[in-house]
């Protein structure tokens, strides 16, 4: 899901008052600001041919969905997906969002994209035509094409199968409610919830949704396990009268069999946890399921936002071209354009982080310059693409074999980072003061160029778990370690509160370990 | 592509979260609703309310690196002035430089919690442990009359319900079926024959056809006699089922002295508690009439506004407010159609010698007929710290005290400021009360 979240558009009525001046109002596909399923449906056609005859761009099908806005916040609320299961802390979300919404603190998303084949398109119905126009070229081809084609949601996410498997997920987890009551899966739901973040597989590519499949593993797992003999549940006393050789031996082969270490904690507690029964071991299953449908979202959020503000915006201008939008809605859309895409400085109030629209959408035209209009620095920077005169396939190609960091990496010019004023700030937390490493000049291009990359890349954005150790000849106490990423801890109350939680979980004592891998010292140890 | 237009799908999709979130905060959001209800005007009940709320039990732990250690590389875009090597002070963690304004407003977040609930959800929270006194048992019975509703048609039944115009449509067709003759046939038959018969010198064509006549009437009558005009088997009762119909009217009776010893703070006192006892009442029952009478020595019926606003002198003769109820239930609201509820306020001033009736008339006429009676004597502040004691009481409530035992559906408290009114509300209503007096 991904969401255009901005502030309200201002009055349209800039719409008719310049309109006169477009030499020939027949070619116009609207002229007003108000919509209808004709005008939009001959515009997407109007648009689907300049995205896929000019551009080339590869999308799924697209279903436009037209909702109200408590509609919108109906789906905001369900992160954004059409059907979800029901849990607390969707209304609780649905709540906070009803209140911002009311008292105007955010406007809502003009639309929401799912990836999702067939693409579901959520558009509102108090867009204004010109809108609606941007929008349909914004999700339902420049999102759509970038599902469709960025190598990680290939690999990681299941665009046929989502809708069906949380259609499943909704239904397991109801029918689980009469069977086992409401408060029970609420609380196996809230302990899932709070690893969800840990039930990512990182390494290894996911198995395929399918929801038939999954019922079909739903029955074996439970004739497995009845049938299954389990390490954990062990009381003979033979390893410990083996001598200590051996003991570290077998020691290993247990850990093999449980596929320690394991970096996916909701995993290792779905296939290992000694308490949990067959419908809890789901339920963890379709929380670190949903979980990972969104992880390639997750990485890729700038180059996403940038492809589709890059494929509107070239949508938009193709459009006035050919004479089929009028002056005045191209007036409407550049203001609300420019507002999407502006990066606020640092020190203005405004400023809430690097705007991911901004970077991206600057990002995807620098390239189309320097694919079109290079200059010498960028033939020094860019030799492979400069002067190529091929920038949608150059783009094309980014959109599909990166993510955001080695996006950065790769394409992050110069030329842009002195236009964006980028600067590095340094922040130990052991100096009473923060010092600024490199700027946008030529000794800094590189270090920033990998900074800002690094800022995206996983490693920063999530924390590295792995379940390390379980005592089985003993109380059966989990080890997971946190290996510190920069000399940072965890914050502990929180942690100590998703330890609760694992508890629930495991059933038995968990130690979390924090690790500094430059030194390999224990620095934090939080018991629960 | 296609286009779907969603907009009039069910709305509330959320609704099941936003319940399942508010069960979860059901301790804080009571906790913040009584607040709320102290510092509200009863009059503006009615209305949503926004509560901010704790977020302790409703935070959502997650793993997450400590902001106040380690090292962070931040690039940041619109450098000015800034060349390598720079230092700088670190901004305050809280507010205003680099992120702090989300990282602040996250911070917030996490204290508390603030949403709007809406007029029913409020509501329902503010009830929560009231109940009407007996509810449970009297309600399912007596909110519930028997009513006749046509169900068709049967063979059977008492004559009063016999359908005329379905027995004579069945009796039309079966005597057309079995071809009865008519009377005009019979007639006309006779008329033929008699015609024949009157001839001077019949032919022995006319002696034939005379006797051929003859039997033709012979049959035709003895048929006419064979199929009845009216068969049992055509006979039709309409048919009546009996059903129970939830009776969801009330009506709510105030009574009020307006005598001049009632001061504005009395009355003001008395219309808040009115107006919650139907706010009450107006989510139980889908109609909810109000009778407003006001007594003095004499007493009448009269509108809200008069009934809050004017003036009157005169001495105080509750019994006549009584009656008057009593005359307006016989004449409007009879008690098998009406679940009728009482409210009476007054400075517990009456006439010494009426007081006598007034007991009679509660306790013969009105108590057995009302759902409930809620009798408020309303004090100063000043007469109620000088006679806390509870054995200083008006006679008035008294003679009322006496009816209380006996009589579960009557309650009689006392107030003095609008803070005792919510608490003495739920004390009437509350369960646990009633289960003690069971």
């Amino acid at each position: 899901m991904v969401a255009t979240k901005k502030k309200a558009p201002k009055e349209t009525s800039a719409t008719k008052t310049v309109s006169k001046k477009s030499a020939d109002k027949s070619s116009l596909l609207f002229e007003t600001a108000e919509w209808d399923f004709k005008k939009i449906d001959s515009t997407f056609q109007a648009i689907e041919q300049i995205a896929i005859e000019e551009m080339g761009l590869n999308v799924y099908p697209t279903q436009i969905e037209v909702i109200t806005s408590e509609q919108m916040l109906d789906a905001y609320s369900a992160i954004g997906m059409p059907l979800m299961y029901s849990h607390w802390s969707f209304g609780k979300s649905f709540v906070r969002d009803d209140v911002m919404y009311r008292k105007g603190f955010t406007g809502l998303a003009y639309e929401i994209v799912i990836n999702s084949n067939p693409c579901l398109c959520y558009i509102m119905e108090e867009n204004s035509m010109t809108m609606q126009a941007l929008v349909m070229a914004h999700a339902a081809f420049g999102h759509n094409h970038f599902f469709k084609n960025n190598h990680l949601f290939k690999q990681w996410s299941d665009a046929g199968a989502i809708l069906d498997y949380l259609q499943f997920a909704k239904n397991y987890i109801a029918k689980c409610e009469e069977r086992y009551g409401v408060d029970e899966v609420e609380k196996i739901l809230d302990s899932a919830h709070a690893l969800r973040d840990q039930g990512v597989d990182r390494f290894t590519r996911p198995l395929e949704l399918d929801d038939a499949q999954v019922q079909k593993r739903e029955l074996e797992r439970l004739e497995y396990e009845q049938s299954q003999y389990n390490e954990i549940w062990r009381t003979l006393p033979e390893v410990e009268k083996a001598p200590e050789s051996e003991r570290s031996q077998l020691e290993s082969q247990l850990a093999q069999k449980l596929g320690l270490p394991e970096s996916n904690i909701l995993y290792f507690l779905e296939k290992n946890s000694p308490i949990l029964s067959h419908w809890q071991c789901e339920i963890l299953r379709i929380v670190r399921s949903i979980a990972q449908y969104f992880y390639p979202q997750k990485q890729t959020k700038m180059m996403n936002e940038g492809c589709a503000c890059f494929v509107h915006y070239h949508i938009m201008n193709r459009l006035h071209e050919k004479g089929q939008i009028s002056e005045g809605t191209m007036l409407e859309f550049i203001d609300f354009h420019s507002r999407v895409v502006a990066q606020p400085a640092y020190d203005h109030p405004h400023f809430s982080g690097i705007n991911p629209y901004a970077l991206g959408f600057a990002m995807m035209k620098d390239i189309e310059r320097i694919c079109e209009n290079p200059t010498d620095e960028d033939r020094e920077w860019f030799p492979h693409i400069a002067g190529n005169n091929k920038a949608i396939e150059t783009l094309c190609d980014a959109w599909a074999n990166f993510r955001d960091e080695s996006f950065i990496l790769q394409y992050l010019s110069p030329h842009l980072m002195r236009e964006f004023r980028l600067f590095n700030l340094s922040d130990n937390m052991k100096n009473p003061y923060m010092s600024i490493d490199s700027i946008h000049n030529e000794t800094g291009y590189r270090a920033i160029r990998s900074a800002l990359a690094a800022q995206y890349s996983i490693a920063n954005m999530d924390l590295d778990f792995q379940v390390s150790h379980v005592d089985l000849h003993g109380d059966r106490t989990l080890t997971i370690t946190h290996t510190m990423n920069n000399e940072i801890p965890l914050e502990e109350k929180e942690a100590k509160m998703v330890l609760a939680h694992l508890h629930r979980l495991w059933g038995y004592d968990i130690t979390l370990k924090s690790v500094d891998p430059l030194t390999d010292k224990v620095e934090q140890e939080i018991k629960g | 592509m296609y286009i779907i237009d969603r907009r009039l799908n069910p709305k509330g999709k959320s609704l099941s979260n936003r319940q399942r979130f508010i069960k979860r905060a059901k301790n804080e959001i009571k906790e913040a609703v009584d607040e709320a209800i102290k510092s509200r005007k009863i009059s503006n009940m009615d209305g949503s309310e926004r509560i901010r709320i704790p977020a302790g039990g409703l935070h959502e732990p997650r793993f997450m690196g400590d902001p106040k250690k380690g090292k962070r590389d931040r690039v940041l875009p619109g450098n000015r002035d800034f060349v390598a090597g720079d230092k700088i002070k670190r901004p305050p963690p809280q507010g205003g430089g680099q992120g702090g304004s989300e990282a602040s407003e996250e911070g917030e977040g996490e204290d508390s919690f603030q949403f709007t609930l809406t007029r029913d959800e409020f509501l329902d929270i503010f009830f929560d442990d009231m109940e009407l006194p007996d509810f449970i048992k009297t309600s399912i019975k007596q909110t519930t009359a028997k009513e006749f509703y046509r169900a068709g048609y049967k063979r059977e039944g008492s004559p009063s319900n016999l359908n005329l115009k379905l027995t004579m449509r069945n009796s039309l067709a079966r005597r057309l079926c079995l071809r009865r003759p008519t009377r005009e046939e019979i007639e006309e038959l006779e008329g033929r024959i008699t015609s024949l018969r009157a001839k001077k010198k019949p032919s022995v064509k006319d002696k034939k056809k005379l006797e051929s006549l003859l039997n033709e009437l012979e049959v035709k009558q003895r048929r006419r006699k064979i199929v009845s005009y009216i068969d049992p088997i055509d006979v039709r009762y309409s048919s009546f089922d009996e059903i129970e119909r939830p009776n969801t009217q009330a009506v709510m009776f105030c009574l009020m002295d307006v005598s001049g010893s009632m001061s504005e703070m009395h009355k003001e006192l008395a219309k808040r508690f009115f107006m919650l006892l139907h706010l009450f009442l107006k989510r139980q029952y889908s109609k909810v009439d109000i009778v407003f009478i006001r007594h003095t020595h004499h007493a009448s019926e009269v509108d809200e506004d008069t009934f809050f606003h004017s003036r009157e002198t005169g001495g105080t003769i509750v019994s006549t407010a009584l009656e008057v109820m009593q005359q307006v239930i016989q004449d409007r609201y009879s008690p098998e159609d009406w679940n009728i509820y009482a409210a009476q306020a007054s400075d517990g001033d009456n006439l010494n010698s009426d007081n006598a009736t007034c007991q009679k008339l509660l306790r013969d006429v009105l108590l057995p007929a009302c759902q409930f009676f809620a009798y408020v004597e309303i004090w100063d502040v000043h007469e109620a710290e000088i006679f806390r004691d509870d054995s200083n009481t008006t006679r008035l409530w008294q003679t009322y005290d006496e009816l209380r035992s006996s009589n579960k559906n009557f309650a009689i408290k006392r107030i003095t400021k609008p803070g005792d009114i919510f608490p003495v509300l739920k004390d009437l209503f509350a369960k646990d009360k009633i289960m003690e007096d069971v």
